[in-house]
């Protein structure tokens, strides 16, 4: 990338007047409601998808007061049943999925593209009222008769269990539609809408993050939405299709399952990487180490995260060269994985490390995530997995990657950005406060959980055998310091919103184009397509303490940049 | 290798009772080593960058992007010789464990809602896994509802049962005890006390239990008891003391009139039970709508059993045979 032959933009200027922003542009509860403007609409999620894991998180405590006991404490194993279902379901469908790309996505792709907004603004608000929609139903559903067959569905248990699946797994359909059009408008919009000089090779690393979600998110939701539909019709219409009393095959329900499923986890993962990129960069106010390898290493994973879905099956009862050839797939998966984690230790080095809350966020993902991905060693290996499968040991590995890797980059990714999307600065010793907590209260929860799979707790009891009794206490004393941390969080940031000072137009020193719109950004974003450079290039960004925020001064090219 | 001893229990595994146990303890602690070195390696790293490079005054650091080819393909590469092994290890174990050997003591495992029942040669069945030390045994499970998981731990051994199809699994105890053995996929609403006792014994211990299993009680009630507790694993679901588990308790209901879910009542005599232990549907009690949850036992009770649990069910507390 020596060629580059445009001047970074020079952002010394500031605007001359203040035109306002997107939250002072108009007013009244219908300028929300019918807003096709991308920020307003990324905000809206981010408060939807907020509320949904409020709604997990208290579920998920209310699993780990019931466990603290051998015997459980005051949950039936029924309202046991119900709880899990409703946490996993509510955290991964309301949640996680739409976390990063709906919240994050939707705010910040179309600023740091330099374009105006998405490139269907009212496929984006259908797709936001869809996740409404479908969120009301799926609750509603899953609420009012107690679903309890997981957030998996299992056949033929889900076809014959009491509760409203049907519903349900509606629910679940009309999820998968706002997720599509969520994927495709971003699509659409980062191939058609970069502004002169942003080269796919000048893109920020989110966009690739978010770009390869896209395609998972286009390509492996409609199978989810297939499968729920073959559900629907055994259940109603009675036609033999995963229920073996009407000839049908249960396991081929698993197969489809996780045929969405399992790319699913990349749907949550790759952005959190992607935040991660950003934010180990502009942290350590240096260049990303091995940019491309990074973006390629997106792509990779998105692609061979569609051929490890046996992964979930190893005990179900495939075919020996079947399930020995998805163990083989899913190492591949591993190596990209890897590759980041080193890279970005190589953003760090030699850098200019400054430990602000979303640092401190991206450095514990780096710690959460490297236990995720090295404990889903012993999973992928066949003989191993075999002790291992459906123990804690796989509810602590997932909770490692889904909860310490993207809700912690997810926070940091907040954190990051909350300057720019309200346009208030947080106070950063609580803020670093809350990811310390975070970070010990998380380990606290799930480290214990290990153990407990190892010797052999298998999930989803109600009840256990008095040995697993500690390691089950320390675990819900961890998820009670987790819970605390995250209050300490959303304190932090509410009271920012309302106290908070003014934030500066670059309050870290990022190089990307959204610190180069004022914060908050104004309604257009940007008066006309900005003309960009290298988006880790931060060659002459200096802080300035009479706005309290960045600038960029002219600097001497010297060349060789890269 | 002496980093892996063999100790009968460690901080991360239960007892090593069968043939796989000591590979994949083994395996799992190698795997466990070689990513604590790469844990320790990343953290260090971290921590060296946190500190050394942390903004201070009067310090800058580079703001030039590194870029190593020698590095990312060192660090791309061992990764993936590593994961070649750790991939290669694993099938090696795992086709050991799906390889069945042709001489096993072969048990039938029959999973339901929410109970495990095993049967021998000579068709003796019973809620318990009984095995003879150092010989291998085959499982032939299947289930009658839905899907369910044998799960030994002690034997480090775990396979889905598909309702529908037989799937078989085997494995050699190599330790005399008593061991636990769970359901480890969910299965509904009492999944988590779908547990069996497992015994590995010597071979003439075995033998000797085997045979007593084989002659029926010289008591009906107990027989009946027995069938109640163990051998049909009715306790499941059904009480003694009152109170509702899945089903109706048995306590005080013989000889009187019950209500039925389609209204009316009938009385709880020999042909009620008879019918609905064959057929469970025909006739459910009030506030079991349904009674979907309960399996036909139809060909699985012979006429001689069925007396035996009338026996016990006129009086489920006392024996009253049995003179104080």
């Amino acid at each position: 990338m020596s060629t580059i032959t445009t001047k970074p933009l020079d952002i010394t200027a500031p605007a001359a007047h203040e035109p306002g922003n997107f939250l002072t542009h108009s007013s009244g509860f219908l300028s929300w409601a019918l807003t096709l403007d991308h920020k307003r609409i990324g905000l809206m999620y981010l408060t939807g998808v907020m509320s949904s894991f409020l709604l997990g998180g208290i579920l998920a405590l209310m699993i780990r007061v019931h466990l603290f006991q051998p015997a459980g404490t005051f949950l039936s194993p029924q309202q046991y049943n119900q709880v899990f279902t409703l946490h996993g379901a509510v955290m991964v469908f309301l949640f996680i999925i739409p976390s990063i790309p709906a919240a994050l996505g939707n705010f910040l792709l179309p600023v740091m593209l330099g374009a105006k907004d998405v490139a269907f603004p009212r496929l984006n608000l259908c797709s936001f009222y869809l996740w409404v929609g479908g969120a009301i139903f799926f609750l509603v559903a899953l609420l009012v008769t107690g679903l309890d067959t997981g957030w998996t569905f299992y056949t033929p248990y889900s076809l014959e269990s009491k509760g409203p699946v049907v519903l349900a797994t509606l629910g679940v359909f009309i999820l998968g539609f706002s997720s599509i059009f969520t994927g495709l408008n971003f699509i659409v919009t980062i191939n058609t809408m970069r502004p002169p000089g942003m080269t796919w090779f000048r893109m920020p690393l989110f966009l690739w993050a978010t770009y390869s979600t896209a395609i998972i998110q286009v390509l492996a939701t409609p199978v989810l939405g297939i499968t729920v539909l073959l559900l629907t019709a055994e259940r109603v219409l009675g036609i033999g299709i995963f229920d073996p009393k009407l000839n049908g095959d249960p396991v081929t329900f698993q197969h489809f399952f996780w045929f969405y499923s399992h790319p699913a986890v990349y749907i949550m993962i790759l952005p959190a990487m992607g935040i991660i990129s950003e934010l180990m960069s502009v942290h350590s106010h240096k260049g990303i180490f091995g940019y491309r390898l990074i973006a390629y290493s997106s792509v990779a994973i998105a692609l061979f995260g569609f051929l490890v879905w046996g992964h979930h099956m190893f005990t179900s009862g495939m075919a020996n060269v079947t399930t020995i050839v998805f163990s083989a797939l899913t190492f591949s998966v591993s190596i990209p994985s890897a590759i980041k984690v080193f890279n970005w230790l190589g953003t760090m080095y030699q850098g200019t490390v400054v430990l602000t809350a979303p640092m401190l966020y991206a450095l514990a993902f780096i710690f959460l995530f490297t236990i995720g991905g090295l404990t889903g060693l012993p999973l992928g290996a066949l003989s191993t997995d075999r002790h291992l499968h459906d123990t804690y040991f796989v509810v602590a590995h997932f909770h490692y990657v889904m909860m310490g890797g993207t809700l912690v980059a997810f926070l940091g990714g907040i954190f990051h950005w909350w300057p720019k999307m309200v346009g208030k600065m947080y106070n950063e010793f609580f803020g670093q406060v809350s990811a310390t907590i975070v970070f010990l209260g998380f380990n606290l929860t799930f480290l214990p959980q290990f153990v407990l799979g190892t010797r052999g707790m298998p999930r989803r009891y109600a009840s256990y055998l008095p040995e697993f009794e500690h390691l089950h206490q320390m675990s819900t004393y961890g998820a009670f310091l987790l819970g605390a941390g995250l209050l300490v969080a959303g304190l932090v940031l509410l009271h920012s919103a309302i106290y908070g000072r003014k934030a500066p137009t670059n309050p870290w020193g990022g190089a990307t184009l959204e610190w180069v719109c004022s914060s908050p950004p104004p309604h257009d974003n940007f008066a006309k397509p900005p003309v960009v450079g290298d988006p880790y290039d931060f060659r002459g960004i200096e802080y300035d303490p009479k706005i309290g925020g960045y600038v960029r001064r002219p600097f001497e090219d010297k060349g060789g940049h890269h | 290798m002496f980093l892996f001893a063999d100790k009968p229990a460690t901080f991360w595994f239960p007892e090593q009772a069968s043939t796989f146990a000591k590979e994949v303890d083994w395996f799992y602690m190698a795997m466990l080593y070689i990513s604590l070195f790469f844990f320790v390696l990343i953290v260090a790293a971290m921590v060296y960058s946190m500190i050394a490079f942390r903004g201070r005054p009067g310090y800058k650091g580079s703001v030039e992007a590194l870029h190593n080819n020698w590095l990312e393909f060192w660090w791309t590469f061992i990764p993936c010789v590593i994961a070649v092994w750790i991939f290669a290890r694993g099938v090696y174990g795992y086709l050991d464990q799906m390889t069945i050997p042709v001489d096993t003591n072969d048990v039938e495992v029959r999973a339901q809602k929410w109970a495990w029942s095993f049967t021998y040669p000579g068709g003796v069945t019973t809620n318990e896994l009984h095995l003879v030390v150092d010989k291998p045994a085959k499982m032939i499970m299947r289930s009658d509802d839905v899907l369910h998981a044998l799960f030994i731990p002690v034997f480090r051994v775990k396979s889905d049962i598909v309702p529908g199809r037989y799937t078989n699994m085997w494995f050699e105890p190599t330790l005399e005890g008593k061991y636990d053995l769970f359901c480890a996929e969910y299965c509904g609403d009492k999944h988590s006390v779908m547990h069996a006792d497992v015994y590995v014994e010597s071979q003439k211990t075995y033998d000797a239990w085997l045979a007593k299993e084989m002659l029926p009680p010289s008591d009906p009630w107990e027989w009946g008891k027995k069938q109640y507790e163990k051998s049909k694993g009715c306790i499941a679901c059904h009480s003694i003391d009152g109170k509702k588990v899945v089903g109706p308790s048995f306590l005080d209901s013989w000889g009187k009139d019950v209500e039925l879910a389609t209204g009316g009542t009938v009385k709880f005599d020999e042909n009620y039970l008879r019918e609905s232990v064959l057929n469970p549907q025909a006739k459910a009690r009030k506030g079991f709508e349904t009674a979907a949850l309960m399996p036909s036992y139809q060909g699985r009770l012979k006429e001689e059993e069925i007396s035996a649990l009338i026996e016990f069910m006129k009086n489920v507390k006392n024996n009253p045979n049995k003179k104080e």
